[in-house]
């Protein structure tokens, strides 16, 4: 009905589509404030040891277990470190590996959907099948399993993270090629003898990027919370490196001596998974309908 | 209990078109908006209109003209981002405007009746047909459950439902789009609304269909005593059923009128240039050009300060720019929104009005674009003559011989013939058109020359070489010479590409340019198009239908192809896009010596443009030859029916009616002896029925339908001229039509 109407309307003016997004993200005040904690981390990311105002790994005695002040800000931990330095320096980790993950599983989740969806019958049966026992599994339970089995390294904690999540991609870019290949421009790109990878890619995939990146950015949250919980579990980030998970793990004997050893952690953990959900929901909105405005 | 209300009669019920009645149903000044992203937006700006008890009332525009926005604003039934911002509405006596939706609700289901285009998305799936009727009873009428379901029989029986027990315990897929519609007026009617809005209720049916309901609408109007609002944009609709007759233009009315003065004498540049764009069925000889409105609807957030249609308006001037005409009373009875509608009063003055430039505006000249080389020598195996009926010349572009596809059907082991052995042939520079009905198979056929389907059967030909059966086996040299221009002006155009990049991509891959000189082409492409070398940078959400069209035009003749396919490719764009449109196809082929084939269900399109027209009914031909000719009596019943179903754009005049029997049918079962047997008005009893009819040619001669031996070189010539694939030979075809006439 909605779409009708509007079809009533004739043409209107549209304006370049990242002016059109970034108009429809500042209408969304909720999303806006979840972009911005998502580039405030990703700042702290990147400048985490410059910033940070002692070494994260710094042991100093004389300072064991410190309340909140303004010398450290969030206190020290049982071994004198600075929990504030110790925070930033961690999102370093959270963004190398829940993002390198992530984007591993995009890429490669992505290319096994398109590929399915595109050659169909037995490729398609044979792909989602095996995602679809990926899936069936608990996903802490598996990445647990498979870190057990592998060790717990950046490398493995990276690679258990793409596995998990490609089913999710491949299931996304499926579902678009399917929707797509009988769209009339596909057919006009058969017709002019186009490969199949040029479909593929050049055509198809464009137009399936926004729901890709919204997974994408959903995802990544999801993985934040999965490396924090690895790492409470003891099968993240080996140490010496500030992990929050491990951090929470380790507060949780001196909690009632010290819980800001617990809770800027566990803080940052929930701010920053809080912040990209919200993003991610808001770029749903941005993008607006997957495929061309307008079209019915 | 009674179960149906009996009529309700009110006085002034004589009153006549618009004439002293109270009306039922008014809108005064009334102005809608919707909140958008790009700010709000006045769809409709303070129309006032009134419609009263037993009248209809057309409301014609295009695409953008707010003409719904104006029917559902008055009820106040609008999407969630749109309001009425001022003006008032009243439906028999109650008004409407700033009520909550709350109370709204209950003057909907008892007062307003609704029929839209898509039925389908009007009723609800998972209920029987009955089920959602009683519902209605019962809710507005506080039937009882018997009452109701009598009442829903009663009024199935009277939108002329065959067997209104099997339809109210059907659910909605499993009913044709007509079957649909009737029942949605059913609905509609049941609880006797006092006003009844139609939507564009015929615009998604076939012809054939469409005259049978607006049959039942004139019948449906002298029984029910209801104000009826009707929207569309067919001209050829709204005079066939309409009184009185609104023209809207961005969101205001232009002029209004009873049916017959509008038509006969428009008092707005804009209506008698409109009317003018309109194809006409044999009215104009063929390949003639079409006439159109240059200039497009001017952007709602951005409208011209006077009329709304002086940036289009020939007769325009200083005045009319400087503030908004009123609609003012002209005559008795209608009125007009234009300054100088004097003028339009006289003959020449209304051709001043008629801007149109019926010549080319400049040849075009495709001499950029790289013409295919030359095609190998024809080779013609003396042995394989065609299995078919007519015969492939072989000196002929494409030839299709016997061409069938068979898909698996809605039952286990059953298949649908969508193409049952057709056999045809387009020379060069001409232009093959095929008519056919939904479900006729000429868009799988067009598929299967393309290669996007692989015909179960049969063989394609370009030039005497074989085509392989699908696309990805052909040629590269092969499918640079056939391109194809796509129904959807929506979905053709990749929404991540510019313009320019669609154009330029043929030119690389099927012509080898440097990157740089396919820009070059490109630009020289969609000017050949008519389109301002800014759109090179422009995406296809940018571009309105008409524009994303030429993209695709431009796109289909990049490669410089010797055959364009174009599936419907004026369809869905409006009138006066639609003529610019296929003008341009025209001059294309004039400049480019391309073939076309060119697949319509819009016989007056197809007669526009094609040298040869095709008709096809259950994936088969059924009538071909000349155009001129396929157009003229003796015509096969079925291209007669076609062809008096079309409604004409003009209220006085008495068509001949030919209704099609039964509903259209599926290819899922092909009905013995000749298919077109069920529905055929001249059907001939037992013969028809057991056995396929043969060709008759022009000459006299006949070819059996199925006969394995090729014809001879005269009978192929005949054929080639006009051939008719029915049990009745032509002369008492000719005769009984001719009777018919009369
Ligand atoms: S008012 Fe002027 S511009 Fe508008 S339609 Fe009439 S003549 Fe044309
Ligand atoms: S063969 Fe018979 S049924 Fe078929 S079109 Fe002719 S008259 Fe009608």
């Amino acid at each position: 009905m909605k779409g009708k109407v509007e079809a009533d309307h004739g043409r209107l003016v549209s304006p370049r589509r990242a002016a059109v997004y970034w108009r429809r993200l500042r209408l969304q005040p909720v999303a806006l404030a979840g972009t911005f904690i998502f580039f405030l981390f990703l700042v702290i990311a990147l400048l985490g040891p410059l910033i940070a105002p002692y070494d994260y790994a710094a042991q100093d005695a004389t300072q064991r277990l410190q309340s909140p002040s303004l010398g450290h800000w969030m206190g020290t931990d049982n071994f004198g470190r600075d929990v504030f330095s110790r925070v930033l320096v961690g999102a370093r980790d959270v963004f190398y590996l829940g993002g390198i993950g992530t984007l591993l599983a995009a890429v490669v989740g992505t290319s096994l959907g398109l590929l399915a969806g595109y050659v169909g019958r037995l490729w398609d049966e044979a792909i989602m099948r095996v995602l679809d026992v990926l899936l069936a599994f608990p996903a802490l339970l598996l990445a647990m399993v498979l870190l057990a089995t592998a060790g717990p390294s950046d490398l493995n904690l990276i690679l258990v993270i793409a596995v998990l999540y490609i089913p999710m991609f491949a299931r996304i870019a499926r579902s678009m090629v399917l929707d797509l290949r009988t769209r009339e421009f596909i057919e006009a790109a058969r017709l002019r003898g186009e490969k199949r990878s040029y479909i593929l890619f050049r055509e198809m995939l464009p137009n399936a990027l926004p729901p890709l990146l919204v997974e994408a950015s959903i995802r990544f949250a999801y993985s934040i919370f999965l490396v924090a919980s690895l790492g409470f579990l003891g099968l993240g980030v080996p140490p010496p490196n500030p992990d929050w998970g491990r951090q929470v793990n380790e507060a949780r004997t001196f909690f009632d001596a010290a819980p800001w050893m617990l809770l800027f952690p566990a803080a940052a953990i929930s701010l920053l998974v809080i912040g990209t959900s919200l993003m991610a929901d808001g770029l749903r909105h941005v993008f607006g309908p997957p495929v061309a405005r307008g079209s019915r | 209990m009674a179960a149906v209300p009996g009529h309700v009669t009110t006085p002034g019920r004589m009153g006549g078109p618009g004439q002293l009645v109270a009306p039922t149903f008014k809108t005064e000044r009334l102005s809608v908006v919707y909140l958008t992203e790009q700010g709000p937006l006045r769809a409709v700006r303070g129309v006032s209109l009134s419609v009263a008890a037993g009248e209809t009332m057309g409301v014609v525009g295009e695409s953008g003209s707010g003409k719904t926005t104006l029917a559902l604003g008055a009820i106040g039934y609008l999407p969630a981002n749109g309001r009425v911002e001022s003006g008032t509405s009243r439906l028999a006596g109650v008004d409407l405007a700033g009520r909550p939706r709350r109370e709204l609700r209950h003057v909907w289901g008892s007062k307003v009746g609704l029929v839209s285009q898509n039925p389908q998305a009007a009723l609800n799936p998972t209920l029987t047909i009955g089920r959602q009727m009683d519902e209605m009873g019962r809710r507005h009428l506080s039937l009882g459950r018997r009452a109701a379901r009598e009442a829903s029989l009663a009024m199935l029986e009277r939108v002329a439902m065959p067997d209104p027990q099997a339809v109210a315990s059907r659910y909605p897929h499993q009913l044709s789009g007509g079957m649909l519609q009737r029942c949605a007026l059913a609905m509609a009617l049941l609880t006797h609304p006092a006003v009844l809005i139609l939507d564009e209720p015929t615009t998604g049916l076939d012809v054939t269909s469409q005259a049978t309901i607006l049959d039942l609408l004139d019948d449906l109007k002298a029984q029910f005593h209801t104000a009826i609002l009707y929207i569309t944009h067919n001209l050829g609709v709204v005079a066939r059923v309409c009184d009185r007759i609104a023209v809207m233009y961005a969101g205001e009315i232009s002029e209004e009128a009873t049916a017959p003065d509008l038509f006969a004498q428009p008092l707005h540049p804009y209506t008698a240039n409109l009317l003018r764009c309109v194809p006409r069925l044999g009215g104009q000889g063929t390949q003639e050009r079409l006439a159109t409105i240059p200039g497009s609807l001017p952007q709602m957030g951005d409208l011209p300060s006077g009329c709304v249609f002086a940036p289009r308006c020939p007769l325009a001037v200083e005045d009319c720019r400087a503030a908004r005409p009123p609609l003012v009373e002209a005559n008795a009875g209608r009125k007009t929104a234009c300054l100088r509608w004097q003028i339009l009063r006289s003959e020449e003055g209304r051709q001043t009005a008629l801007q149109l430039d019926l010549r080319a505006a400049a040849p075009l000249t495709l001499s950029a674009v790289p013409r295919a080389p030359a095609g190998p020598p024809r080779v013609r195996d003396g042995s394989s003559s065609p299995p078919g009926t007519l015969v492939a010349m072989p000196q002929d572009l494409l030839t299709v011989e016997d061409a069938a596809k068979e898909c698996p059907g809605p039952r286990p082991r059953s298949t649908v013939k969508a193409v049952d052995g057709t056999t045809l042939s387009v020379g060069a520079q001409q232009t093959f058109g095929l008519v056919g009905e939904s479900g006729s198979g000429k868009t799988t056929l067009a598929r299967i020359v393309a290669g996007l389907t692989r015909p179960t059967r049969g063989h394609v030909h370009l030039e005497g070489t074989p085509l392989g059966p699908s696309v990805s086996g052909r040629d590269p040299s092969v499918l640079r010479r056939l391109q194809m221009v796509f129904q959807s002006p929506e979905t053709s155009l990749n929404p991540r590409q510019t313009a320019g990049q669609a154009v330029m991509r043929p030119l690389v891959l099927l012509a080898g340019l440097e990157r740089r000189e396919a820009g070059q082409r490109a630009r020289e492409l969609l000017e050949a198009v008519r389109l301002p070398a800014s759109y090179f940078d422009r995406y296809p959400g940018e571009l309105s239908g008409g524009e994303k069209q030429r993209v695709a035009i431009a796109r289909a003749f990049a490669a410089g192809p010797d055959l364009v396919i174009c599936d419907e490719p004026v369809s869905s764009l409006d009138v006066s896009v639609q003529g610019a449109l296929m003008n341009l196809i025209g001059d294309l082929q004039d400049g480019a010596g391309t073939s076309y084939l060119f697949i319509s269900h819009d016989l007056a399109a197809v007669q526009h443009l094609s040298h040869f027209i095709g008709v096809m009914y259950l994936g088969a031909l059924m009538e071909m030859g000349d155009a001129a000719r396929v157009l003229a009596s003796p015509y096969h019943p079925y291209t007669e029916a076609l062809l008096s179903a079309v409604p004409v754009p003009d209220p006085t005049s008495r068509d001949h009616r030919m209704r099609l029997r039964g509903s259209p049918p599926s290819s899922a079962e092909t009905p013995s002896g000749c298919r077109f047997h069920p529905r055929c008005p001249r059907f001939q009893g037992d013969l028809c029925r057991d056995q396929a009819p043969p060709w008759r040619l022009s000459d006299g001669g006949v070819i059996a339908r199925d006969a394995a031996t090729p014809a001879t070189a005269d009978a192929a010539a005949a054929a080639a001229e006009h051939a008719i694939c029915c049990h009745i030979p032509l002369h008492d075809l000719a005769a009984l039509q001719e009777a018919g006439r009369r």
